[in-house]
């Protein structure tokens, strides 16, 4: 049996994780200080991709990352293609992931008492020192938490990965990618293993949550 | 050291204004839960910006509407201790206060922080988390940690009202210790006449939303000029009054007229009497004597609260005026008492 799908998928899945964490992390803490429509607006437009069906993303990333658009052709002009290689999975995955982080790790952040901020600033502490010495280890229970809901989400990515980056084996054939065309291709047994071995990671993955989400409580 | 604020801030349909000048001394600011105390403090600290108006500390204007001054919190050198200690919770006391030392090297730091944990008697607890300490050594690490940030001036918001009843004294005096040693400008928010007098020099009473500069703790006491200054310094009688002549009130609730000392002002609108200034008369003694109905009796662990109606005849049923004695003054029982209002106790109010 070819185990590429695996590795691809954990490849993934890990590398969306930690694309999401940065950029989730960093979209929460940019909003706040942030006002009114300005602030409604981009929270509407970060969480928008958990909504979404994930063949509308994948049409909007073709749309921004093809042949014709205005990414994609910035980058074929030094020589990379985006769509259809194994970074396009990655890119799918992170902008499925993006918004559970950005929702965990935002409401993580308004439970700081505001008093604890604004005696740091008192003190004299820079706007990012704030950030990295007192929110985010303030916030890593809900930062934890945003990491392995990301990490779930990723790995289970079918649509907007197919469109995206299409079903090239030992490249972007993703396990649900493989079981979908394993069971399309009559290969039933196949199928089976993946969504076996699929289960058997989404299961543990949920155990490590529950189990880190109780050491946090204590 | 000093500060000087003039500014005015709109908060829907309420506006703070404040015109307050203070230097080497500890300032009261005293005023009701929600008239708008924390929130000067806020303003002077940066966190809260004014709609109009300037700040100066220590010579250095933190903020003026006209030359579009406003400097972040950051730099204001403003120590403010929040009502809840607001301590960094994944920190230990000694991150706690070393955090606050900028511009040191770890030895330093290391150095900085040992001598601020001796000073404030935190020895043993420098690795504890805050969760774990108590509320006074709760409020000694965040006064650590501001005093560690070398502070222009000190704001202290309710610094007790987190602590229970029994500790409150105790940590009281300390930090009436630890403010002296300051020696800057020391700014103390409390809805307590108590403690501000206990604690300050002078106090600043926040009136309608509006601080008018700060007087002289006993003068608040002895002499009040507003009705509110007068509720909120504790005086318990306080009611509205005519002028009946130059040295002579009416009170037309108590249904009595009084002599006093001071001569009766135009803008007098009110009278107060301190509940235990109302007293036995002496022999002969005739000037604001009158007899009392007893109403009711009210009794503490240490005090009996008489409820008097004055004398009153075909006219509504005066408000009672409440009388203060210790349980040792002896009183007989009964319903009629002769009582007598000093004329130099009565205190002229204007609105």
């Amino acid at each position: 049996m070819d185990w590429s799908p695996l590795l691809i998928s954990m490849k993934t899945s890990l590398s969306a994780t930690a694309c999401a964490l940065s950029l989730g992390i960093l979209a929460a803490w940019g909003i706040r200080g942030l006002g009114g429509r300005l602030k409604a607006i981009l929270d509407v437009l970060f969480t928008l991709p958990m909504i979404l069906p994930p063949t509308v993303l994948g049409f909007g990333l073709l749309l921004l990352l093809g042949r014709n658009g205005p990414i994609g052709r910035a980058f074929l002009s030094i020589g990379v293609r985006i769509v259809f290689s194994w970074g396009a999975t990655v890119i799918a995955a992170t902008v499925v992931a993006f918004p559970l982080v950005y929702r965990t790790v935002r409401a993580s952040f308004e439970q700081i008492d505001s008093a604890i901020l604004n005696a740091a600033r008192t003190l004299g502490l820079s706007e990012r020192s704030i950030f990295c010495r007192i929110m985010v280890p303030m916030s890593l229970p809900g930062i934890v938490a945003g990491a392995v809901l990301a990490f779930a989400r990723a790995l289970g990515e079918f649509g907007a990965t197919l469109m995206v980056a299409g079903n090239i084996p030992g490249r972007t054939s993703t396990i649900p990618i493989a079981i979908y065309f394993a069971s399309e291709g009559g290969d039933d047994g196949r199928a089976l293993a993946w969504v076996l071995i699929i289960v058997a990671i989404s299961f543990t993955v949920i155990l490590a949550m529950n189990w880190a989400g109780g050491r946090g409580r204590r | 050291m000093s500060v000087d604020m003039e500014f005015v801030k709109r908060l829907g349909d309420f506006t703070l204004s404040v015109s307050l000048r203070a230097g080497n001394e500890r300032i009261g600011i005293l005023g009701a839960s929600g008239s708008g105390k924390s929130m000067t403090l806020k303003c002077v600290a940066g966190i809260e910006t004014p709609d109009e108006g300037r700040i100066s500390i220590d010579g250095v204007t933190v903020y003026d509407s006209a030359r579009g001054i406003d400097l972040r919190p950051q730099r204001r050198r403003a120590g403010y201790l929040f009502q809840n200690y607001a301590l960094f919770p994944s920190m230990t006391v000694a991150q706690n206060i070393g955090i606050a030392a900028r511009g040191a090297n770890a030895r330093e730091r290391a150095g900085i922080v040992a001598d601020a944990v001796r000073r404030l008697g935190l020895e043993g607890l420098e690795r504890a988390l805050p969760a774990r300490l108590s509320g006074g050594q709760q409020q000694r690490t965040a006064l650590a940690r501001i005093l560690v940030s070398d502070p222009a001036i000190l704001m202290l918001d309710e610094p007790f009202s987190a602590l229970d009843a029994h500790l409150r004294s105790r940590m009281e005096r300390e930090l009436s210790e630890r403010v002296e040693a300051f020696g800057g400008t020391v700014f103390f928010v409390s809805h307590s006449r108590d403690e501000v007098y206990r604690v300050c020099d002078r106090i600043a009473v926040i009136d309608g939303g509006r601080i008018d500069g700060a007087v002289g703790k006993r003068e608040l006491f002895d002499n009040p000029r507003t009705v509110n200054a007068a509720i909120l310094s504790g005086c318990k009688n306080v009611a509205r009054a005519r002028k009946a002549g130059d040295r002579m009130v009416f009170v037309p609730d108590w249904n009595l007229t009084l002599e006093t000392a001071a001569s009766v002002g135009r803008d007098m609108a009110w009278v107060g009497i301190r509940s235990h200034h109302i007293r036995h008369p002496a022999r002969g003694e005739t000037v604001n004597c009158f007899t009392f109905a007893v109403e009711r009796r009210s009794a503490a662990p240490f005090s009996v609260t008489e409820y008097l109606i004055a004398p009153y005849e075909g006219t509504p049923k005066p408000v009672a005026l409440c009388r203060e004695r210790t349980i040792e003054e002896n009183a007989p029982e009964g319903d009629r008492r002769a009582y007598c209002v000093p004329p130099e106790k009565i205190l002229l109010l204007c609105d």
